[in-house]
């Protein structure tokens, strides 16, 4: 009877990693796609792409949650995880509707012709 | 295994060459385009790093949804090319103090992970379950965010609506 | 072989007879896709009193190759102001995303040829399935999520406004009953305790097939409605209707990306077809259990059953309107799925996990106790 066990394994049956040594590699990524997200907040013009950054940021710190997750072998970052997906979408959705209402209203997208309550 | 190594690292790669592409591109949907090239790219990490549930949650919320929605938008409000630098010079400050930053923030994280346990747990499925269902803190928070989820989407169509009769 | 590539044996092992199934699959769903368009065309005639063709061939057999070549030889072109790099890629991705999904979907349990045995090539059995997920289901769920971006794009990129009317309506479309479609799946999976597609089927195994098919028969028919939707298929087919919308998002495609975008379209038609065939159906397990044997030959029978099922819906159901389409998806398919779980949820606390009728919960929560103690 062949070894099914090592078989459904080795087949991506659970995503098995043999070995570990990713959770540096996987931290060092979060940080700099968190930089790359907070650095193009600033340097972007079109509202849209400014929130398509900032869901960078936060995809950033999904990975962060996961890596150490596996570094302390409990579940409960892949949980954060989950409720970081769902304030996510809330916040997606929320901020597009604002976005359009904007559009509306004023027809443009850039996010320095916003400053009518500047002093 | 030598599978796993080349997924993660090339995964790795494609991710940070997808972000720089996402804050650099004038068209947005260029820009969408390389968010969603970086979420699925991610998506593998999550997948080598164990947990293969959140990889395909991932696709499916972030990649399935929530850019279809950007997408949308993108395109029904015909949003243009980007121009310029932003106004009082804060662009090229951002980018200064940005790599100052990225820099900064590999060095210290890189050292500080070397210390790390290194904890070789698969978790399936059954697993998120558990634990999102079984401790009373996990429980309650998840019926408030479906609680978050109906307000935000209620929200949403109300301001998103025309307004009648103007 | 085995002295030769020392640790690295099982991965090799593995990677060649991964290759060996993809490349068998994958050449036999391209043999399958001509033929469905030829079946298509034929029974499509049959059905409104003509004969589809039958000049090319005997019974018109050759009909799909010569289709082949005609796309073969026409002009590429590509449109003015077309976003280059989407254009190319939107066909791309929507075959892509129309061939994965088929890689977690079993065909059978272990080969096992009728006067051979079961086949082991290198000492292991060649399951029927290319890579058996702990979330096969979701991750079925996630690919077609990503489908919907070959028709995005493919409207988006050809600079058109039909095109982007075409593309817009039918990926709103797609998403809007990708609700419904995930809804249904959800009385599947908790009668059968699992996301693994051989779970699922497993636990088909344990009560009848038949009682299985009744009992989730709310949302087998929900399923497929919602599978059409996704499709694009008769009656959701507005967005590439020629009479609606002069095509849809595939007007400015013309020959191979063209072929590829019908190439994808029917893949997906085949691909939801071989999924409800293995959820709702029981996939490989033979109607009548005592007397005839599990076989994929079963599966495949059961697939081309649901294709039929699609043709014959499509040369009877007038298509729907774009608004009437919306209404239906979220006013009504989607609270019917709703309700449907939460009516089927009940029915499993109430009779609880011992006595949940017929399929017994207790009997998979061993299995999935034995995955996480892995």
């Amino acid at each position: 009877m062949p070894n099914l066990e090592a078989f459904q394994t080795a087949t991506m049956g659970g995503f098995s990693a043999a070995h570990a040594g990713f959770v540096p590699a996987a931290l060092a990524v979060s940080a700099f796609l968190f930089v790359l997200g907070a650095v193009g907040v600033f340097i972007r013009r079109n509202v849209i792409t400014v929130m398509m950054c900032i869901e960078l940021m936060l995809n950033a710190v999904n990975l962060a949650f996961v890596a150490f997750s596996r570094a302390h072998g409990t579940i409960d970052g892949q949980i954060l995880v989950f409720f970081v997906f769902t304030v996510a979408a809330a916040e997606a959705a929320v901020g597009l509707a604002i976005v359009i209402a904007l559009q509306r209203n004023r027809e443009d997208l850039d996010v320095d012709s916003f400053n009518l309550l500047k002093g | 295994m030598i599978l796993d190594v080349i997924l993660f690292y090339g995964a790795a790669i494609v991710a940070l060459a997808s972000g720089i592409s996402v804050i650099s591109q004038r068209n947005p949907i260029n820009s969408a385009f390389s968010l969603i090239v970086t979420m699925c790219s991610l998506a593998v990490m999550f997948a080598m790093l164990g947990s293969g549930f959140i990889a395909v949650l991932q696709v499916v919320v972030y990649a399935g949804a929530i850019m279809v929605l950007f997408l949308f938008v993108i395109m029904l409000l015909n949003a243009k090319q980007d121009e310029g630098d932003r106004a009082g010079g804060i662009g090229r400050a951002a980018v200064f103090l940005g790599i100052i930053l990225a820099v900064q923030s590999v060095m210290v994280v890189t050292k500080g992970a070397q210390t790390l346990p290194e904890k070789h747990a698969v978790t399936v499925s059954a697993d998120v379950a558990r634990g999102l269902f079984s401790s009373p803190r996990f429980l309650y928070a998840f019926e408030a965010t479906s609680i978050l989820i109906l307000s935000a989407m209620v929200g949403a169509i109300v301001v998103a609506r025309k307004e009648k009769g103007k | 072989m085995e002295n030769f590539l020392g640790a690295n044996k099982d991965l090799a092992i593995d990677a060649f007879i991964a290759v060996l199934k993809i490349a068998v699959i994958f050449n036999a769903l391209l043999g399958l896709f001509s033929l469905m368009t030829y079946i298509e065309r034929r029974v499509l005639g049959f059905m409104q009193f003509r004969r589809g063709p039958n000049r090319t061939g005997p019974f018109g057999i050759l009909q799909p190759a010569a289709d082949g070549i005609k796309l073969f030889f026409k002009e590429e072109l590509m449109p003015e102001g077309a976003h280059k790099f989407l254009f190319f890629a939107a066909p791309v991705v929507a075959l892509i995303t129309a061939y994965v999904s088929l890689a977690v979907v079993p065909y059978g349990g272990p080969l096992v040829l009728p006067f051979y045995g079961q086949v082991s090539l290198f000492g292991r059995p060649i399951n029927l399935q290319m890579a058996d997920l702990d979330v096969g289901v979701l991750f079925i769920f996630a690919i077609t999520a990503l489908g919907v971006y070959g028709i995005v794009f493919a409207g988006y990129a050809s600079n058109s406004k039909y095109a982007l009317i075409g593309g817009l309506r039918s990926s709103a479309q797609m998403f809007s009953y990708e609700l419904a479609l995930g809804m249904s799946w959800v009385s599947v999976i908790m009668a059968a305790g699992s996301f693994r597609l051989g779970d699922i089927v497993a636990a088909a195994e344990r009560a009848n097939p038949w009682v299985w098919f009744i009992m989730q028969f709310p949302a087998f028919v929900i399923y497929m409605i919602a599978a059409a939707a996704e499709v694009n298929r008769t009656p959701f087919d507005l967005p590439e209707g020629e009479t609606e919308l002069v095509a849809g998002f595939h007007v400015e495609y013309s020959s191979m990306k063209f072929a590829l975008l019908q190439m994808a379209e029917y893949i997906n038609m085949i691909t939801v077809c071989a999924l409800a065939s293995n959820m709702f159906l029981g996939g490989w397990l033979s109607p009548l259990p005592g007397i005839l044997p599990n076989s994929p030959l079963w599966f495949f029978a059961k697939m081309l059953f649901l294709l039929f099922v699609f043709i014959w819906v499509r040369a009877t159901v007038p298509r729907f309107r774009y608004d009437q389409l919306m209404d239906f998806g979220w006013k009504r398919l989607i609270p019917a799925a709703a309700i449907w779980v939460v009516f089927f949820s009940g029915m499993t606390a109430f009779f609880g996990e011992k006595k949940a009728p017929p399929t017994t919960i207790a009997t998979t929560v061993a299995p999935a106790a034995g995955q996480v103690s892995r």
